[in-house]
């Protein structure tokens, strides 16, 4: 389905990342938001507040961020699509409503901006530092996808990608961009809304006797209704059957966890977006995400004019992380080294993956800034020294 | 139970509201003695009565026993998280208006863990229809103090007695915006079902309070008696006082329940003073919300 | 165009970051660049230091912030003495006469000098808040760097539409002032200005 051209700025822009983030939200469909404000993530809202009205289409700044991320839901429920926009200390309120989202299939986007923690830390500031959390912030076992812009056009490209990721796979899709990819200006081409791609509901069409509203057809997704459409269906965040209905017994868990699990595991090959480069022949891989994987462009520069051998395997999906891809590189080079604005958080899924047939280095910090590309290449020279594993 | 209830029964051989309940689901959770079937009898009724179109209801509940509301009504019904009732009912009417949205939660989900939610929706009248069933007490998790809880009674978290102030939640919601304010107890089912009847004619947010028994763990710590003997104290502590300033209306462990119909009046609501809002600012630039049923 | 970094700094308020957003959209969008602008802002809304980074060139730009800038606009004299020692040898340092007192210790580093008194300027055709169209007019002449005609266009759709002739008129006095720098010496063109200038 073609983008809505009401919701699309076609043109080229001179815009930060945020402002590009709600113009995607916008594209994508997205009439709904709901928020509450926090450093470094309000323009992102402040942009919609100002842009929806005019539009069709509803913003309302809640109480807290708990409200902030279950209003949202009950938007989507209501029919439309819908996000929210928050950082650090808000990200960690709405974590309960992620797991609510994950259970009962409730297609949303809720938009991270990461500044530097714990607890109210550097809100001005930059990190990388809730990557973990946004895997396995909710308690229980689930699945989503989370997408890592690295420039304003990626804010504006992957904010409808994942508003099409949750719908095709009604998953919260966490959108995790950083202080610095969030409040760095660039040119941001919107292109005309024939040209943007957009994922419709999974609507059902079956009549209110035959849907059943957590009944899959073979693709693991359920078919969603809307309230007021008569079906008269019951959504719970308890363990439930393929009607909706509570049933609370260890069969029914195992089935519907891992379903919520494998819809997204299965399809990790195609969610899995990277950038690769020169990966051929190399030696060490730097993997890095958001606006790592720039500063860490210096420095592989630099080794590479050195004569080493340095790939770049940019993060674009870091969840589900793609392990196949770790794998299969772990067999052909020495080393992986990974940059990221934390203390070790990517870095272990990248040595888990790699399973021991090849090192891996961090290049940890702990935010409130980026690296020097000279602490990168320092690393990428050790790693390249190495002997393999 | 209305005669006429009776009457129905005895000549369907069918429970007449037996067609807003998932019967498929039955029997329910609640204990012996528990209003809160009772409660959900006269909202049933009340949706007869008002002959609301039950395709455009939704219902919402939160977490606790009367947060299982919402797996017993055959209504699109959202079992949401401990407290949240309230913003998930919101989301739900802003993006759909056309829809009547009904929240059915109990006292601790509403004014404890969701009381910052309640307050705010009632500053900002959003139209929904607020239903508390309050117990006194969170009976799921075993009969623990609650906001509402009154002084000197027994719990299970204070076993010597609570000391802590309780909530006088009508007069909570009408200082905070409600524009419909009532409370009965699970005696008082036809005036219930009046009460919430009433509510579907307001826009705005009307908040209905129900007291309610929990023989399990209320009356049977605070040697109150059975599920009966706390209908005969209904029966003989109420006291109807339509109108009653709201702060006089606080509960106590065993004194007089002033019930009846505290507040009715009119102020926009949220969606009529956004529209407004956006109608004088952008004049021609704003664009009605259509349907957001993106099929 | 080279990689050139360029930080612009003053005071909040000023039109600091407004200007860096001219120059990048000049650059990325009106002359087929590319541009990448970051700020920094302390918790002050208002009158606290605010500086600008942005940084042009012909391929697409990764690492974005500024090491060491090849041009520096410094509106305030906090800016200059914060922002001042970082600048390249040889680079270019464009100051706001009236609010920054150049020292000498940067003549060792070969750097050349524009001055020029942009908030008067602005405030003769009749706004302060003008003065960051003045500045980013100047910026235009004495650098070189981007096309006249890029940097107009920019100026045209950034600003709101009822001080666009106004900002326009800015932009074109900045560049007039820029070209006499260039061909005049600097105490000069101040003597001119100050000529037409008529305090109220």
């Amino acid at each position: 389905m073609k983008a809505d051209p009401r919701g699309v700025l076609t043109g080229t822009h001179f815009i930060d990342g945020d402002h590009a983030c709600c113009e995607g939200a916008l594209a994508a469909g997205a009439r709904f938001a709901a928020g509450y404000p926090i450093t470094p993530s309000t323009e992102i809202v402040e942009r919609f507040a100002s842009r929806v009205p005019t539009v069709g289409g509803t913003f309302i700044q809640m109480e807290d961020e708990l409200a902030a991320s279950i209003t949202l839901q009950g938007a989507v429920w209501g029919g439309a699509k819908a996000f929210t926009v928050t950082s650090g200390p808000g990200f960690s309120l709405m974590m309960e409503h992620i797991g609510y989202a994950a259970m009962t299939e409730t297609p949303c986007v809720f938009v991270d901006v990461q500044r530097g923690g714990p607890s109210t830390g550097l809100p001005t500031l930059p990190a990388q530092a809730d990557m973990m959390q946004a895997r396995w912030g909710s308690h229980g076992d689930y699945e989503i996808i989370a997408l890592c812009p690295n420039s304003p056009q990626e804010c504006f490209d992957l904010t409808i990608k994942a508003f099409n990721f949750a719908e095709e796979f009604r998953v919260p899709v966490m959108f995790m961009m950083d202080e610095v990819v969030g409040h760095m200006t660039e040119k941001v081409v919107i292109p005309p809304a024939d040209q943007i791609e957009v994922f419709p509901r999974k609507h059902t069409h079956k009549s209110v006797e035959d849907y059943l509203p957590y009944g899959t057809n073979g693709d693991q997704v359920p078919e969603m209704a809307h309230a007021g459409e008569g079906y008269n269906f019951h959504v719970t965040g308890l363990t439930h059957d393929e009607r909706g209905y509570p049933n609370m017994t260890p069969p029914v868990q195992d089935k519907l966890v891992r379903r919520l699990q494998n819809k997204i595991r299965d399809a990790a090959d195609r969610i899995s977006l990277f950038e690769e480069d020169q990966l051929e022949g190399a030696d060490v891989v730097v993997v890095s995400y958001g606006i790592t994987s720039r500063v860490a462009q210096r420095a592989i520069e630099a080794a590479r004019e050195s004569g080493l051998h340095v790939g770049k395997l940019r993060l674009i999906t870091a969840w589900p992380f793609p392990e196949k891809k770790i794998r299969e590189l772990a067999a052909k080079v020495k080393s992986f080294v990974v940059p990221e604005l934390n203390l070790g958080q990517m870095v272990r899924e990248v040595e888990r993956a790699a399973a021991g047939k090849a090192r891996t280095f961090a290049v940890s910090h702990a935010g409130g800034g980026v690296h020097r590309p000279e602490d990168i290449l320092k690393v990428i020279v050790e790693a390249s020294r190495c002997q393999t594993a | 139970m209305s005669d006429r209830l009776i009457t129905d029964i005895v000549n369907a051989g069918v429970n007449p509201v037996d067609h807003i309940l998932r019967t498929d689901r039955m029997p329910h959770i609640w204990c012996p003695g528990c209003g809160i079937g009772t409660t959900v009898n006269s909202f049933a009724r009340a949706l007869i009565d008002s002959k609301i179109d039950l395709g455009s209801l939704a219902l919402v509940s939160g977490i606790g026993c009367t947060g299982r509301v919402a797996g017993y009504v055959k209504l699109d019904s959202f079992h949401t998280t401990h407290g949240r009732a309230i913003p998930f009912a919101t989301g739900l009417k802003l993006a759909n208006p056309k829809l009547n949205v009904v929240v059915y939660s109990g006292d601790g989900d509403l004014s404890a863990i969701g009381g910052n939610h309640l307050i705010h929706a009632a500053r900002r009248n959003i139209d929904l229809k607020v239903i508390c069933v309050n117990n006194l007490i969170y009976a799921m998790t075993g009969g623990q103090t609650a906001p509402t809880t009154p002084g000197h009674s027994t719990t299970s978290t204070n076993p010597y007695g609570t000391f802590e102030p309780s909530f006088n939640l009508p007069h909570l919601v009408e200082a905070a915006g409600a524009v419909y304010v009532a409370r009965w107890t699970t005696f008082h089912v036809r005036q219930l079902a009046r009460s919430i009847g009433e509510a579907f004619q307001k826009k705005g947010f009307s908040f209905i309070e129900v007291i309610s028994p929990c023989p399990t763990l209320y009356q049977r710590r605070n040697k109150l008696g059975d599920g009966l003997d706390t209908m005969k104290y209904y029966k003989e502590k109420s006291k109807v006082r339509h109108g009653a300033p709201t702060g006089e209306v606080g509960l106590t462990m065993t004194g007089e329940i002033i019930v009846g119909k505290f507040v009715d009046r009119d102020r926009p609501d949220y969606q009529t003073m956004m529209r407004t809002q956006y109608c004088e600012s952008l004049g021609e630039r704003f664009v009605e919300q259509e349907e957001m049923v993106c099929s | 165009m080279q990689l050139t970094e360029i930080r612009v700094a003053g005071f909040g308020g000023q039109g600091v970051i407004l200007s860096a957003i001219l120059l990048g959209k000049a650059a990325s969008i009106y002359q087929g660049a590319y541009a990448t602008m970051t700020q920094n802002f302390g918790p002050e809304a208002r009158g606290g230091a605010c500086s600008a980074q942005l940084i042009l060139s012909d391929s697409p730009v990764l690492y974005p912030y500024v090491t060491s800038p090849d041009i520096m606009v410094v509106m305030s004299q906090e800016a200059y003495v914060r922002f001042a020692p970082e600048l390249k040898d040889g680079g270019t340092l464009i100051v706001e006469q009236d609010l920054v007192r150049v020292s000498d210790t940067n003549t060792n580093k070969n750097i050349q000098v524009y001055s020029i008194p942009a908030t008067r300027i602005a405030e003769e055709l009749g706004k302060r808040m003008i003065l960051n169209s003045v500045m980013v007019g100047f910026f235009t002449a004495v650098t070189h760097l981007l096309d006249a005609d890029a940097v107009r266009k920019a100026v045209a759709d950034s600003v709101p539409k009822s001080f666009l002739d106004l900002n326009l008129k800015a932009f074109e006095r900045g560049l007039e002032f820029g070209a006499i720098a260039l061909t005049a010496p600097p105490s000069a063109a101040d003597a001119e200005l100050l000529l037409e200038y008529s305090p109220e």
